[in-house]
């Protein structure tokens, strides 16, 4: 890789420790990945927030970094692991609140904004098209290549928290056009479709894509299929980004037997539990949706609904979040189904879910069964 | 053999060899350096202490921070050698100071089970 005098200063410690540890991680990346220079980003969106995720050695890690660390662009962040808000409701040790707050503190020190959320590109304005950004949450970055114009890798903890101190990034894989490029179509053969039928086709296209892969035969979807699709694809592989329309080279289908084997690795058990909803957060409109399905039902069971604390206010102003706690559910800002200490396999043996991503955490994770099936189901089955 | 290095440092230990691509953050438990991961090839093998061979690594990026938490739990592998580096793994690894590199397809197909090789990522070789 080439670097310039500057970047070649830091990285050997010129401008202190800090930023020697950023340039080293971003060249170990581009080395990786075959970058031959690092350009600049505009925005860079961290993980690595939820203590159950980075424990103590993320925990301490971030700790002695906020000591002298600053972050140079916008920053922003997933979610952690509970509400403080309403944490008093859980059964959560008092160590792990405190082991998050320090997380928190940690992040909030360096300057990042504080969006708890892995949905950026629905609750922040997006920049023109083509920038360079660096999302490290995987549905994001998929999104943000994807439907948002922006340009990314699927980047690490890591890349991204390396890219927030410096504003750089290594100009390799997705962030060359020519890589964008799939050589790899899927198409589409599942006549019935909903967001789980898209989070599975994700799924299945994560594991079989490299970098890029083109979907035929998909079209209209809704807010909740786009977001189900690039959380399945980036829960089960490493491609980042997906164009819609048949391209050039290798065909695969993706039918109902190809579907149901999905099926059959996610879904562990006929009922579950508890529902959880939300893995990406649910944005406003996803929101709107289930206020409007829930009319006149409840839920017999507890659910647990997954939002950024972005959109609270509007929530309340148009009366979803009455309908929602009218129902039965119970709001959640901040945090997220995936790895939350909230779902407890000590006190619950198995999850109702409508999310791939979800799904995958919840069993490998968090060690229970899920029953992987769709909003309409849940709301048809689980309420009344 | 000739390898390209991705994190600069040397090893020297036996191999652990995976068939499948390694999902950090949902397949291993990071403070015991265990494979828990039921559809994984290495499951319940421990990849502490080890030079962890593996095609890749996929799934969530915060992986990366398991690869750490694995480095300060005292589990973590000596170095790792991949067919290709994805950016979880590099990542982790150059944050947690441990090797990695990536072997060519003919070469990395030689590495098997148990075998002990040194491994000097600042050289670029494995012996």
């Amino acid at each position: 890789m080439e670097l310039t005098k500057e970047e070649e200063e830091a990285l050997d410690g010129k401008q202190g420790e800090t930023l020697a540890l950023a340039y080293r991680t971003l060249v170990a990346i581009g080395e990786a990945s075959n970058a031959d220079r690092l350009i600049p980003i505009e925005w860079a969106h961290l993980s690595g927030v939820n203590y159950n995720t980075i424990g103590d050695a993320g925990k301490e890690f971030l700790s002695q970094l906020s000591k002298d660390a600053r972050f140079k662009v916008k920053t922003t962040v997933n979610p952690m692991g509970f509400d403080f808000d309403s944490v008093s409701q859980y059964k959560l040790d008092d160590k792990f609140i405190e082991n998050q707050r320090s997380i928190k503190n940690s992040y909030e020190k360096m300057g990042v904004i504080p969006s708890y959320s892995c949905i950026p590109y629905e609750i922040f304005d997006v920049p023109k098209q083509g920038t360079h950004v660096s999302f490290a949450e995987s549905n994001a970055a998929i999104y943000a290549n994807s439907f948002s114009g922006l340009k990314t890798n699927k980047e690490g903890a890591f890349s991204a928290l390396a890219s927030a101190l410096t504003g750089k990034s290594p100009c390799s894989d997705l962030r060359d056009d020519d890589v964008r490029k799939p050589n790899l179509t899927i198409r589409m053969k599942v006549e019935s479709r909903d967001e789980l039928t898209y989070g599975m086709l994700g799924y299945f296209a994560g594991k079989v894509a490299g970098s890029s892969v083109a979907l035929s035969g998909v079209n209209n979807l809704d807010k909740r299929s786009c977001k189900s699709l690039c959380a399945g694809m980036g829960t089960s592989g490493a491609c980042g980004m997906f164009t819609f329309g048949e391209e050039e080279g290798e065909k695969i289908d993706f039918d109902k037997n190809e579907m149901q084997k999905i099926h059959d690795e996610l879904n562990t058990s006929e009922k579950g539990d508890l529902i959880t909803l939300g893995s990406p957060q649910l944005g406003i409109e996803e929101i709107g949706d289930l206020a409007l399905m829930l009319k006149g039902r409840s839920f017999q069971k507890r659910c647990m609904i997954f939002c950024p604390r972005a959109i609270k206010g509007q929530m309340t102003d148009l009366g979803y979040t009455n309908e929602i706690k009218r129902a039965g559910g119970e709001l959640l800002y901040d945090c997220c189904t995936c790895l939350s200490p909230l779902v407890d396999n000590k006190e619950v043996d198995s999850v109702v879910t409508n999310s791939v991503k979800g799904a995958y955490y919840l069993r490998t994770s968090n060690n229970v069964d899920v029953n992987l099936k769709s909003l309409k189901r849940i709301v048809e089955e689980e309420t009344k | 053999m000739n390898v390209k290095i991705i994190v600069r440092g040397k090893a020297q230990g036996s191999l652990l060899v995976a068939k499948n691509p390694i999902n950090f953050l949902g397949g291993i438990d990071k403070k015991s350096g265990l494979v828990h991961d039921k559809k994984h090839d290495l499951f319940g093998k421990s990849i502490g202490n080890k030079i962890l061979v593996f095609p890749f690594g996929v799934g969530s990026s915060v992986g990366a921070y398991t690869i750490y938490s694995l480095k300060y739990n005292n589990c973590a592998p000596l170095a790792m050698i991949c067919l290709k580096a994805d950016l979880t793994t590099a990542s982790g690894c150059a944050i947690s100071n441990i090797p990695l590199v990536v072997a060519g397809k003919n070469d990395y197909d030689l590495l098997r089970e148990n075998n002990q090789v040194t491994l000097d990522a600042i050289a670029g070789k494995i012996l």
